[in-house]
């Protein structure tokens, strides 16, 4: 994405994540007008900014947002429209293949792929047989350029619809619609994939951690916030406070380290999670996107 | 210097911060008709430890084992203080002077004076020092 901005004229800032009143600095100082993030992200500048006494409407020249690399709905673009003054553009792609691929035209009526490139297909997770477009299933992608790591109808595991009819703007591209959720049980925190999976390992090597674990993911503000549970083992207690710190700034450091992501740990009684008989649920969302 | 007479076994529970934890711990030695003789709650974000000398310790901790508790025995020690301003003083300067490291510690005031419950990184050393300063020290027998 930098590069092929570059390629067309554009000067880009690589600021990636974090240091957000710099990052608002920059924008005002060199008249940016334009970013790429994920959209929470940009709800955080937005917010950080108005602490900042910074309006974007009228103290930048933002005027276009290409926002991916986690799932948004149409209700948060027209609030992030109306609210910083921009034209907001979904952005779809996968770090297996390239990262940002393919994204919205002028009309913001779904992403167009570029199908001289890629061949995208929605196949039933169950059965892998490619469906009609307008049904709803898994994404799978064939880079028809791609050389020496060539994957063949690559499945990425989000959940989509094709739309093949001619869009308003012209192009015969197919486009597909907004993202609708994941065939596996990634998570997707500030843009990061986290498996549950993931944690379990990372918790399981560490001997004060019981069995028992749960995996609470919120948002605070506009940025995710993991939370992660567990149950002190029966045998970790030592009586000191200070040891108990210790724990959980271990914990947290090992999660970070294993996940590449910020962690909140708690550390709860032996007994005091839910108990289930099957299938557990270890994961509760509570963002509402 | 004989003591062990005066090391007390208190129990600390890892306790989660919410509302009805005490409760049920203080339920669970009530209804094993365990007395409480002092108490205290640490508090860290987002748990805390109880820590309480009972009458009887070794039945207390097996309670709270079987509900599921964290529970732990810590060595404590037991000092009287003068119930009047500066009785304080007199016993923590005996420990400053002496390089006795307090942990934590708890007190109370009751009928029969005021008693400084203290964890410290030296006991036998403490105690020794304690007494030949001239302060008195409670004996294990008084609580359990």
């Amino acid at each position: 994405m930098h590069y092929g901005a570059e390629r067309i004229g554009v000067t880009v800032l690589p600021t990636s994540v974090g240091n957000t009143e710099r990052q608002i600095d920059l924008m005002q100082d060199l008249g940016a007008t334009a970013i790429a993030c994920t959209p929470s992200y940009l709800l955080h500048i937005g917010e950080v900014a108005e602490k900042m006494g910074v309006n974007i409407q009228k103290d930048t020249k933002l005027r276009t947002g290409i926002l991916g690399a986690e799932p948004w709905t149409e209700g948060m673009r027209a609030r992030m429209e109306e609210w910083l003054g921009i034209k907001a553009f979904d952005i779809y792609g996968t770090s297996e293949l390239s990262g940002p691929m393919f994204t919205e035209c002028s009309e913001q009526k779904g992403v167009h792929i570029w199908s001289d490139l890629a061949l995208v297909e929605v196949i039933d997770p169950n059965s892998g047989e490619p469906l009609e477009p307008g049904e709803r299933g898994e994404l799978t992608i064939t880079i028809l350029q791609k050389e020496a790591l060539s994957m063949i109808r690559y499945r990425i595991g989000d959940i989509s619809v094709l739309d093949d009819e001619v869009c308003a703007c012209g192009r015969t591209h197919p486009r597909i619609q907004r993202i609708q959720g994941r065939v596996d049980d990634m998570l997707i925190i500030r843009g990061i994939n986290v498996f549950p999976s993931q944690i379990e390992y990372a918790l399981m090597a560490i001997p004060d951690v019981g069995q028992h674990f749960q995996i609470v993911v919120d948002r605070k503000g506009a940025l995710d916030d993991l939370l992660v549970r567990f149950e002190l083992n029966k045998e970790a207690f030592s009586n000191k406070i200070n040891d108990l710190m210790l724990i959980r700034q271990n914990v947290e450091h090992r999660l970070r380290i294993s996940l590449n992501v910020n962690v909140d740990v708690e550390l709860l009684e032996p007994g005091s999670l839910p108990r289930f008989e099957g299938k557990s649920k270890k994961v509760i969302d509570r963002r509402a996107l | 210097m004989e003591t062990g007479k005066h090391v007390m076994r208190q129990i600390s529970i890892f306790s989660e911060n919410r509302p009805g934890r005490l409760a049920a711990i203080a339920h669970a030695l009530g209804e094993e008709k365990i007395n409480i003789l002092a108490f205290s709650i640490a508090e860290a974000n987002g748990f805390g430890v109880v820590r309480v000398l009972v009458d009887q310790p070794e039945k207390a901790h097996e309670k709270l084992l079987s509900l599921g508790f964290n529970t732990a025995f810590t060595d404590v020690i037991a000092v009287k203080m003068k119930d009047q301003p500066g009785g304080l003083y007199d016993v923590a300067k005996i420990l400053g002077d002496s390089g006795v490291n307090i942990e934590y510690s708890y007190a109370y005031s009751g009928k029969e004076g005021a008693v400084l419950i203290l964890r410290v990184d030296h006991v036998d050393d403490a105690i020794k020092r304690i007494k030949s300063s001239g302060a008195a020290l409670l004996e294990r027998s008084v609580f359990h």
